[in-house]
């Protein structure tokens, strides 16, 4: 699982980078939703991976070792709200730009 | 009762400018007066009760009790609920953001707030996020106030619409965001070793991580300093900042002024907490970045204040100018170079964000940049300047004259000549690098050589521009000039006028916000064992 984890955060951070690094609108924002994501998984990894272990202490209490960490999940469920804002307001910058330079180049001109 | 009142206060920074601003989008934008008086109000209130805190730190402090309380939101204990922490340095930052705060907004209110909707909202947003970055004692809330700040930065960037700000608010945007990511893997990794976030937290478990655990750390905060870094705008982070800045509506840049000082307040909080002591493996990490980055960060901003030929990019790098001294200074030592830097950034920050206002006063005569594009959504005010040009308000006479020594003020103050409140910083930065031990190191010649250059650099630039625009014959008509226009610009150079008269008091207190930032037990002890006390008592 950890091998599993760690390819899938490394193809969509690269991906990501690669995206990002392109001169058009919308492969940035895709760069960057990727990169988000590779975030959440990274920041979901580094509370230990666990498998059928709950985040919430039940009402007979275990030992720590049999939980799941939850601090991680309450931020990656902040990190995943935040992005999403994020995204939908660098979109509507995207349009923006689109309509007035008319085209899709980061710079706002092809350079042509 | 009444020191029950005080305690609370601490959260009004926070809460205030959420509350009002969210109300006020419940107007319709066509009541734009009782918007104005609204956020106006607000605005008041917040440098009312900033000052009521910095009054309460310094008096408490001078006093020679502790002058960092720690203020628990959920009532929490510290190192699980959420805390906010009030000591000198973040009452000095607060201080600062409520007097740009509230200049940038009484000149909004003269022509600017009316080229774009929901300006007073985001505007009080972006309040709440700095003071919230300013006020918390937690790495994550650190994130999600760096977050409002941002989101509301974004909206103000675009506010006035046209083709320059959408194409700066892209790039703008684009960088923020990836920077953001980089802040939480760098917040992920120091929790990984840790496991915690709470800042006081981790200065007491950090010297104990051990050999293996500290690459991971150290990598951490190496990806955590980058993101603050790019938001100071440190040499190659840096080449957003100008291009951004000048494209932003006057009043906007004029509050971004403090913006890039965030990165410079993260760094300075974080770096110092966490790594400012002399035990453990990771003590004085990456010192020799800060200050090397920094020189080259001044460099860079030399060679760009004398290159750039309109006024909006010179105060940008100024900006990075101001931003490279700062972070040389905090590599370079600590104590009293410390305490002069502190000076050093709440006058530059003034100074910079009265130039931005007076710039746009000037360059009006040559034209006209309020730009408004088409109308997004139904309830957008389009069309606003035609309208504006009707109301002129009340109309200065000598209108030239006093721009001109507007002007003259600003560039002394940023340039850092004597006998202005820049010199006296610049000078207390120079002393502390000096007396800093036996011999002085040839790293310390250098940057006082770039902090007495580019505040030539600075002069220069500045004086040719003057010359040119101000001073030399034109056919141009003068400008109206406005008491709505006039009045903040005066405000802020005569909170620089009082930081000269009074440069020993606030000098006092600077030194005293370096002392206290070296006394990180200091700060845990406010922050954990204090609080979980007070909460147990407070408890019926």
């Amino acid at each position: 699982m950890e091998l599993v984890l760690a390819l899938g955060i490394g193809i969509l951070t690269s991906s990501g980078v690669w995206l990002i690094l392109r001169p058009r609108t919308f492969q940035v924002i895709l760069g960057l939703s990727l990169l988000s994501y590779a975030v959440n998984l990274f920041i979901y990894a580094i509370g230990r991976l666990k498998v059928d272990a709950p985040p919430i202490v039940g009402a007979v209490a275990g030992a720590a070792s049999q939980y799941d960490d939850p601090l991680p999940q309450a931020l990656v469920l902040t990190a995943i709200v935040i992005s999403f804002a994020m995204t939908a307001l660098l979109l509507v910058v995207l349009l923006a730009s689109r309509g007035i330079t008319g085209t899709d180049h980061v710079d706002g001109d092809d350079g042509e | 009762m009444s020191g029950d009142w005080a305690r609370h206060l601490i959260i009004v920074p926070v809460l205030l400018p959420l509350v009002a601003g969210a109300a006020i989008l419940l107007l319709k934008e066509r009541h734009a007066l009782a918007k104005r008086v609204a956020a106006l109000g607000t605005a008041t209130v917040l440098l009312g009760v900033s000052i009521l805190l910095l009054v309460q730190v310094a008096s408490a402090g001078f006093a020679g009790h502790r002058a960092t309380t720690a203020y628990l939101v959920g009532d929490w204990p510290a190192p699980f609920g959420i805390v906010l922490v009030l000591d000198w340095l973040s009452a000095l930052m607060l201080a600062l953001t409520s007097t740009l705060g509230l200049t940038s907004l009484i000149y909004a209110t003269a022509r600017w707030d009316r080229a774009g909707p929901r300006f007073h909202s985001l505007f009080l947003f972006q309040l709440m996020g700095l003071n919230g970055a300013f006020l918390t004692g937690d790495l994550f809330n650190l994130f999600v106030f760096f977050e409002v700040l941002l989101a509301a930065s974004f909206g103000l960037l675009l506010h006035g619409s046209g083709k320059a700000r959408i194409k700066a608010a892209l790039h703008y945007v684009a960088i923020n965001v990836a920077t953001s990511l980089l802040f939480l893997i760098g917040a992920a990794l120091v929790y990984g070793v840790t496991g915690t976030l709470n800042m006081a937290d981790l200065t007491d478990r950090i010297p104990a991580a051990g050999a293996d655990d500290l690459a991971i750390l150290q990598s951490g905060m190496a990806v955590l300093g980058i993101a603050f870094l790019v938001k100071a705008g440190m040499y190659p982070l840096g080449f957003w900042l100008s291009r951004t800045y000048s494209a932003a509506a006057p009043p906007v840049a004029a509050l971004f002024a403090i913006l890039s000082k965030v990165g410079v307040y993260a760094l300075l909080r974080v770096y110092l907490l966490l790594f400012g002591g002399d035990d453990g493996g990771a003590a004085n990490f990456g010192e020799e970045w800060l200050l090397f980055g920094g020189m080259a960060t001044i460099v860079y901003g030399m060679i760009g204040v004398l290159a750039v030929r309109t006024l909006k990019r010179m105060a940008g790098y100024s900006l990075i100018i101001s931003a490279g001294t700062l972070l040389a200074a905090v590599g370079a030592g600590q104590g009293d170079v410390l305490a002069g830097a502190l000076f050093y950034l709440v006058s530059s920050t003034l100074g910079v964000s009265a130039f931005y206002l007076l710039i746009e006063l000037i360059e009006r005569r040559e034209y006209d940049p309020l730009i408004a594009g088409e109308p997004v959504f139904d309830d957008e005010y389009a069309g606003a300047p035609d309208e504006l040009e009707t109301e002129v308000g009340v109309v200065i006479p000598a209108t030239l004259a006093i721009i001109g020594g507007g002007f003259a003020f600003c560039a002394l103050l940023i340039a850092g000549l004597p006998p202005l409140s820049g010199f006296i910083s610049k000078f207390a930065m120079i002393d502390g690098l000096l007396n800093l031990g036996q011999t002085v190191p040839p790293t310390s010649w250098l940057l006082i050589a770039l902090i007495i250059g580019s505040g030539l650099a600075i002069l220069v630039a500045t004086s040719r521009a003057g010359i040119d625009l101000i001073w030399g014959p034109s056919d141009m008509p003068t400008p109206a000039l406005r008491v709505s226009e006039a009045v903040p610009v005066g405000l802020l150079l005569a909170v620089c006028l009082g930081l000269m008269v009074f440069a020993g008091p606030v000098m006092r207190y600077m030194e005293r916000t370096g002392q206290s930032l070296a006394d990180r037990k200091g700060y845990v002890e406010a922050v954990l064992r204090v609080s979980r006390t007070q909460a147990r008592a407070d408890r019926p």
